[in-house]
């Protein structure tokens, strides 16, 4: 039996060990705002924060994460208004928004490391996560935002 | 309208619903064909029937313009307005609500969206494609709106005993202006759903001067919210009670099929609870499932694994030789002979034959998969002869019907809930991956997710076309272009549905090919056979991609050979402000619209040019290394120009430091999705430029995820795209947004890269061409 935490909450796994987190998160806990994209780490749908580090869920698997705090789209703020969701709803960044809480968890993680990121900064933290919609620029608009309050 | 917070509960209202019984293949097959009934409809005018007319009526099922269908009102005045169209990121399920909305005099922060399930018959077409909902859906929107506000002005009026003529609905009450007298829309909702539904024609629509939304500007998409918190509801994210995982491993082949399978190391992957086969469709299957091997699990990850232990015998069937290189070689091949003539005005072997000088121009675009950022999945639940699938499907109704056809069970007993699509781009019209789920759904009589994986979408797609693009430009001495001719060889979309398919379909060459909109005495179009060896399908955009980069790089090596400036290049070959006579084209598609309606009209097409080329800084001088390009293109009825600006260093690395685009979609509800529409459409078109290239071996497609098909990402983004929405006339008709303004990137881009350069691209993508 593996004890896991997420967003603050014990859960136990009786099945594979090495089940992807992604997997583990959406089908046996119903956490379903982390996404499936790429399932080999390209796209950044599956991000999830680890210790406060962005991770790809899609490739860490659930024994990776005991002992360790996992935190999801869901658990990223109690009422959904941590700066970078806030910003992101001010600057209308999402077409579709299937990518989009991946992307949200990568800039929060960017955040806690780098408070205030330059252009290129955000642009190289962020090239992992594909939005094909191409929010881009707006994702870009959005982290600014949210860092500076401007 | 009704009281109940659930319009979908009621039922026996049908008989307001106009039918048009016309079968999707019918329909497939007469897409180029003119005819059929269409709706007369006004665009920002009052009157209810005038100004235009639009193709909505010749779609499968037609329009419904009915506010009971549409609409429900609470008690609390909590405003229910249904969407009927799928939401993949253009923002329609906000935008059509939101016409309803602006109409009725309803408070849209009082309105809750709700998606329709698939039901043609109740919601009229719901076929989320082709860049349509807007220009075919304002005005049925705004008549079942004016309804819905007659109906509570007349309840009101009967409850004050005054005449109907002296209440005004205005922001979620209907209003006495004599008295002073004012009554929400809630308290109305029970006397107004009473009131019979009013004739269209005596429809009173607002005046555009008192729109509170319409043509605004800022209104958030309804889901925001939600996709911010993780909670946006999408096809993969539906999960019901005893519900199996399913993988499937489909025949790596067009058209081949399974022959034997061994499930042993499968059955002892942790999770693996069945291993069974799926049945297939001979090719063309249409968008009937390919067939395959299903691993059925506990979870999605379990399935997965259990599929990497599957070992599965395949025969590959007919297409298992099919190489990219040789068959580009064929098409190529096919370009430089005479082809099927699609259009012909003068003559054009004559006018090459006596022209000073010919430019020649080869230009190749291979194969792209759409990738939506959510593979295609569904769910379905199938029991006895009843099935309910929830799935992201762009075409509800369709998928209904498919469902229904491939279970053997009627239409009625088959619900298809619509969720959110994570992307859609013409791949989620197929809904292949839906008829999947049921069929396993009904062997295992338990509800089952079908998930593909990033593999299954990029090698079992119906992918773009690949085509090879000839043109042939004569100039006289005066370098004025005298001679046109355009050879198109391309798989259709055809192929998919009828076997020995060579030509493309009307709606293909009216893409681009056929619709050439330039001011030239001899024009020739010629469409060369192509035999398809895999499935093709609708990608956004469609064939005006690669036509747009074939007639737009010309105008560019045109303005090279000539020494004049690609914009004035661009003008004079427009010519003359006028509507386009094309008489000579059989079954002009025009994107399915009345040609008096929607003409090609060059004022316009000149228009977007000079417009991004005032704004977008036409001219100016750019660092060195950098260069500037333009290119125009109409599609989906729309006018949209784009100058991109490049920059190429030394070692052949490529930027995109400003991107502006000028659009005339006509009359537009949402100026802000659009801007987010056009800044999408310039990733997509880089992506496809920088990048995109699906290819065969041996009749399997060699790419598999973002590693080898890969698309743009942030950090080679557009450092800014600035879009500039061209203000309608007052009648002229709404036109597409979702699809037009990627066709004229990618040739803006490569012209850009010429003037930056003198290197000129003529083979998608891009590549390493550039490297030194």
């Amino acid at each position: 039996m593996i004890k896991i935490k997420i967003n603050g909450e014990e859960r136990n796994w009786d099945g594979d060990p090495d089940l992807p987190l992604l997997w583990f998160l959406r089908d046996e806990v119903g956490l379903t705002g982390t996404k499936f994209g790429c399932g080999q780490a390209l796209c950044g749908a599956c991000t999830v924060m680890v210790d406060k580090q962005a991770v790809r869920s899609c490739i860490t698997s659930v024994s990776d994460v005991v002992g360790r705090e996992v935190v999801t789209i869901e658990g990223l703020h109690p009422t959904g208004d941590h700066p970078v969701q806030k910003a992101w709803r001010q600057v209308n960044v999402p077409q579709c928004g299937y990518c989009q809480s991946g992307q949200i968890m990568q800039a929060a993680a960017l955040l806690i490391e780098n408070p205030k990121p330059d252009h290129d900064q955000i642009r190289e933290a962020m090239s992992g996560n594909i939005c094909r919609c191409g929010c881009y620029q707006r994702i870009e608009n959005a982290i600014h935002l949210a860092s500076t309050g401007v | 309208m009704n009281i109940l917070a659930n319009p979908d509960k009621l039922r026996g209202f049908e008989k307001h619903i106009k039918v048009e019984k016309i079968s999707r293949r019918t329909v497939l097959k007469s897409l180029g064909i003119a005819g059929g009934l269409v709706l007369a409809a006004p665009v920002m005018s009052r009157q209810a029937f005038a100004a235009y007319q639009t193709g909505a009526d010749k779609m499968p099922h037609g329009v419904v313009v009915n506010p009971r269908v549409f609409v429900a009102i609470a008690p609390d005045g909590l405003v229910t307005i249904m969407a009927h169209r799928s939401e993949m990121g253009t923002g329609v399920r906000t935008s059509l609500p939101l016409i309803v909305a602006e109409e009725m005099e309803a408070d849209w922060s009082r309105v809750k969206v709700q998606q329709a399930p698939g039901d043609e018959v109740k919601y009229g077409n719901q076929d989320t494609d082709g860049s349509r909902s807007t220009r075919h859906y304002l005005i049925p929107m705004r008549q079942i709106g004016a309804s819905a506000r007659a109906m509570l002005e007349n309840a009101a009026a009967k409850r004050w005993n005054v005449p109907a003529t002296e209440v005004k609905a205005v922001n979620h009450e209907v209003v006495h202006s004599a008295s002073g007298r004012r009554i929400g829309f809630g308290d109305l909702a029970a006397d107004a759903a009473k009131e019979s539904v009013p004739a269209i024609e005596g429809l009173k629509l607002k005046d555009p001067k008192d729109f509170r939304y319409l043509g605004k500007g800022q209104i958030s998409i309804v889901d925001l919210h939600d996709i911010t918190v993780g909670k946006a509801h999408y096809g993969i994210d539906t999960r019901l009670p005893g519900m199996k995982y399913a993988v499937i491993a489909r025949p790596p082949v067009t058209g081949g099929k399974m022959v034997s399978f061994d499930a042993t190391e499968a059955m002892k992957v942790s999770g693996v609870e069945k291993v069974m086969e799926v049945k297939g469709w001979p090719w063309p299957s249409k968008f009937q499932p390919l067939g395959g091997v299903a691993v059925i699990a506990r979870n999605t990850g379990a399935a997965i694994k259990g599929r990497d232990a599957l070992k599965v015998v395949w025969d590959d069937g007919a297409n298992g030789k099919h190489d990219s290189v040789s068959y580009r070689a064929e098409l190529e091949e096919a370009a430089r002979k005479p082809g099927l003539v699609v259009r012909k005005e003068g003559d054009v072997d004559a006018a090459l034959k006596g022209a000073d000088k010919v430019v020649v121009g080869e230009y190749y675009l291979p194969h792209l998969a759409h990738v939506s950022m959510e593979p295609p999945v569904a769910v379905a639940d199938v029991k006895g002869d009843k099935a309910e699938i929830w799935a992201p499907v762009q075409s509800p109704g369709g998928t209904r019907e498919d469902a229904a056809k491939t279970l053997g069970i009627p239409e009625d007993n088959v619900t298809v809930n619509v969720t959110l699509l994570g992307g859609g781009f013409g791949r989620k019209s197929k809904c292949d991956y839906a008829l999947e789920a049921a069929l396993l759904s009904k062997e295992l009589g338990v509800p089952v997710k079908v998930q593909w994986t990033r593999e299954d979408d990029v090698r079992h797609d119906f992918l773009h076309t690949v085509s090879a693009e000839r043109i042939e430009a004569g100039l006289d001495k005066n370098g004025k272009v005298i001679a046109w001719r355009h050879r198109s060889v391309a798989p259709s979309i055809g192929s998919t549905f009828e076997a020995n398919t060579v030509h493309q379909a009307s709606f293909e060459l009216g893409m681009g090919l056929v619709d050439m909109p330039f001011e030239i005495a001899n024009v020739q179009c010629e469409n060369p056979e192509a035999a398809a060896h895999t499935r093709i399908g609708w990608f956004r955009s469609v064939s005006n991609i690669p036509r747009a980069f074939a007639v737009q790089s010309m105008v560019g090596e045109l303005a090279h050979a000539t020494n004049r400036d690609q914009k004035d290049m661009l003008l004079e070959l427009i010519g003359s402000p006028r509507i386009v006579k094309l008489d000579s084209v059989k079954d002009l598609w025009d994107y399915g619209e009345p040609y008096d309606s929607y003409p090609i009209d060059t004022a316009r097409l000149r228009k977007v040019v000079e417009v991004v080329a005032a704004k977008g800084g036409w001219g100016r001088s750019v660092p060195k290394g950098h260069g500037l390009g333009i290119a125009v293109h109409r599609s989906f009825v729309s006018y949209v120009a784009t100058i991109v600006e490049v920059a190429v260093d030394d070692k052949g690395k490529l930027t995109v430091p400003r991107v502006d685009t000028a659009i005339d979609c006509g009359t537009y509800v949402n100026p802000e999705r659009i801007h987010s529409q056009i800044e999408g459409a310039a990733i997509m078109g880089l992506s496809l430029a920088k990048y995109g290239e699906i290819t065969f071996k041996d009749g399997k497609v060699q790419q598999g995820n973002f590693d080898d098909f890969p698309v743009i990402r942030i950090d080679e983004s557009p450092l800014v795209t600035n879009v500039y929405i061209i203000e309608p006339g007052p009648d002229t008709p709404p036109s597409g947004v979702g699809e037009p303004g990627v066709p004229p990137f990618a040739p803006a881009l490569i012209n850009a890269i010429f003037a930056a350069t003198g290197k000129r691209i003529r083979t998608m993508p891009i590549g390493k061409q550039l490297e030194t």
